[in-house]
């Protein structure tokens, strides 16, 4: 319950005392978040039961709960951490200058990180369909004013475009949870779950609902909006809405899919699904190859790590078919969605100090960003290296995880998928790491110097990423600790 | 076909022309309306299903009415959000268009293109 309220709490006492105070809310609210998002990770990992939160007493079906279980609380984690990063990061950014009272980007950039995360949370702890609902909402009305905040024409009508294929996303989500409720009289999702039987209402639900979701996560072919969205938007806020934002319809997107329609998807539905991340794979690292500009490179190497994250839906709803344990799957995709994070809002960030050193981000011309930004190119580089899927890093254990239940279930060509993916990847992450390595023009100099914390903020978010295959010595399985629903079911 | 029934396939013909609406015309003035639209006939469906769903008696179920009604601020607000991002796309190029293919914008460090 804290972890959302005191997200949005800063971020209205922010909005009070505005100006530069805004900044100094935002950073305590963020060490705040970060405590309370490691104490409920300990009161899970104690009790070993999903932490669960009844709003004003009034139980479910009639009244609302908040469940934080395995899969919330590594996310919660997660988020918490990348935004921690984040804000020390974008301090050098969007501090307020002195002398001024209030500047627009700045105030703006600070509550909305603060909504962002509140929104964030409430989408992985809540436990019904609506308040999900009304989260997404909310993390969309966040993420949207981010993109355009700089105010360039070019940025709004990006912010636009995001905005009216999210909302088309949420109406076909909200859709979907009518035909629910009409159906099955309630929207807790354990009430639903034990509800829910294979008839044309749960598929229509299913299907309209995935829909919306994959319209919001920027999922091949409905990911148009995302490239123009995340490069047009300043280093600090790609950050968030490439790493954070598109995990949380993503998280929605899971927990629909294993927790309240589980007894009614089928393999060819999940094999559609990754059938679509595949083509993203492919499609966003063939183009953003293509690209000539830092920013939009980045942002096309996202759409394709999107596709990696739909990739666990045929291979967790493959063994669950078998009658095996689907942890494994799922263990990979969380990594898959963990890494990314970390990486891609390391990557946006150096981008970002890449455009201030250089004063522009043309991939051809990065000669001498190594001399002038060493950390800064070491982070660029150990962010690659977790994307592509080396040792040892998170995304190598993803791939790992993901590969095995691959051979083990006997889709192989999901395996194929990633190792093509993480080849492509590989090539455009050292086309950029070689170029900067090449030494500058004589007597060149950086536009502005990079504070030092800045960088090192960077290299820490990297470095999460980096290391994150040391997960594979967490000694229980937290992302199964609370899942209610059975995961030995055989489909009829 | 009783009350409820007509309106919830009224409700369904209202979700595919806001669809249809929304993803044909390239104007985005025309895809909010659209939007607007389709979450109509969602809240009419919902309204439908109270209606449906309502104890003997009673005018209606109260739950989905409490849900609807936050459903209907929330599209509210959101429409709001277009509509003012609309205007600001507006007052700044004085023509207001959602070319899919924008080209990426050019920074004036950049040098022209050979």
């Amino acid at each position: 319950m804290l972890a959302i309220l005191v997200p949005f709490a800063g971020m209205l006492i922010g909005f009070v005392f505005g100006g530069g105070n805004a900044q100094r809310v935002a950073l305590a609210t963020l060490a705040a978040g970060l405590a309370i998002a490691i104490a409920i990770a300990n009161a899970l990992a104690q009790s070993g039961k999903a932490v669960v939160y009844i709003l004003g007493g009034w139980m479910p079906p009639l009244g609302v709960a908040l469940r934080a279980d395995g899969l919330s609380v590594v996310m919660l984690l997660t988020v918490a951490v990348v935004i921690c990063g984040i804000g020390v990061y974008a301090r050098a950014d969007f501090g307020t200058p002195s002398g001024v009272k209030e500047a627009r980007a700045p105030l703006i950039f600070w509550l909305l990180l603060l909504a962002v995360w509140g929104s964030l949370n409430l989408v992985f702890v809540s436990g019904d369909l609506f308040t999900l609902y009304v989260a997404l909402e909310l993390l969309t009305f966040a993420a949207v004013p981010l993109v355009s905040l700089d105010g360039r024409t070019e940025t709004v009508r990006s912010a636009l475009r995001y905005l009216l294929y999210a909302l088309l996303g949420s109406v076909l989500y909200l859709l979907g949870a009518v035909l629910l409720y009409g159906a099955y009289g309630t929207l807790d999702i354990p009430l639903l779950a034990a509800r829910v039987r294979p008839e044309p209402a749960a598929w229509a639900a299913l299907a309209l609902m995935i829909a919306g979701l994959l319209a919001k996560t920027a999922l091949f072919p409905l990911h148009l909006w995302l490239p123009p969205a995340h490069a047009g938007a300043p280093a600090a806020a790609s950050a968030v809405l490439s790493g954070l934002v598109i995990k949380g319809s993503w998280f929605l997107a899971m927990r629909l899919w294993f927790d309240v329609f589980a007894d009614v998807v089928t393999l060819p539905a999940a094999q559609t699904l990754a059938a679509l991340g595949a083509a993203a794979i492919l499609v966003g690292n063939v183009v953003a190859l293509r690209q000539t500009r830092l920013k939009l490179l980045i942002a096309y190497s996202t759409v394709a790590q999107i596709g990696y994250l739909f990739l666990m839906f045929p291979l967790a709803t493959g063994l669950a078919t078998a009658g095996l344990d689907s942890a494994m799957a799922v263990n990979g995709g969380m990594l898959q969605a963990i890494s990314h994070a970390t990486a891609k809002a390391a990557m946006f960030m150096a981008a970002g100090l890449v455009y201030t050193t250089l004063g522009h981000d043309r991939v051809a011309d990065l000669r001498g960003v190594a001399s002038a930004l060493p950390m800064t190119v070491l982070a660029f580089a150990l962010a690659g290296a977790s994307l592509i899927g080396l040792p040892p890093s998170g995304g190598f254990l993803a791939k790992w995880l993901l590969i095995s239940v691959a051979i083990t279930t006997a889709q192989w060509w999901w395996a194929l998928v990633m190792l093509v993916g993480g080849l492509l990847t590989s090539v455009y992450v050292f086309i950029v790491v070689v170029r900067t390595l090449a030494p500058a023009h004589v007597g060149w100099n950086p536009k502005t110097t990079v504070p030092r914390y800045q960088q090192a903020a960077v290299l820490a978010l990297a470095l999460c990423s980096f290391l994150l295959g040391a997960a594979v010595l967490c000694p229980v399985d937290v992302t199964q600790i609370g899942r209610t629903v059975s995961r030995n079911t055989v489909l009829p | 076909m009783n009350g409820p029934t007509l309106f919830g396939l009224c409700a369904a013909a209202l979700v595919g022309f806001g669809l249809y609406g929304l993803i044909v015309n390239p104007q985005p003035l025309r895809k909010i309306i659209g939007f607007n639209i389709i979450g109509s006939g969602v809240f009419l469906l919902f309204g439908a299903i109270a209606r449906r769903g309502a104890a003997v008696g009673m005018g209606g179920d109260p739950v989905p009415q409490a849900l609807l009604i936050t459903g209907i601020v929330v599209a509210f607000s959101a429409t709001a959000l277009a509509v003012a991002l609309l205007l600001r796309l507006f007052d700044e190029g004085g023509l207001v268009t959602l070319a899919s293919e924008a080209p990426p914008t050019k920074t004036t460090a950049d040098p022209p293109d050979a």
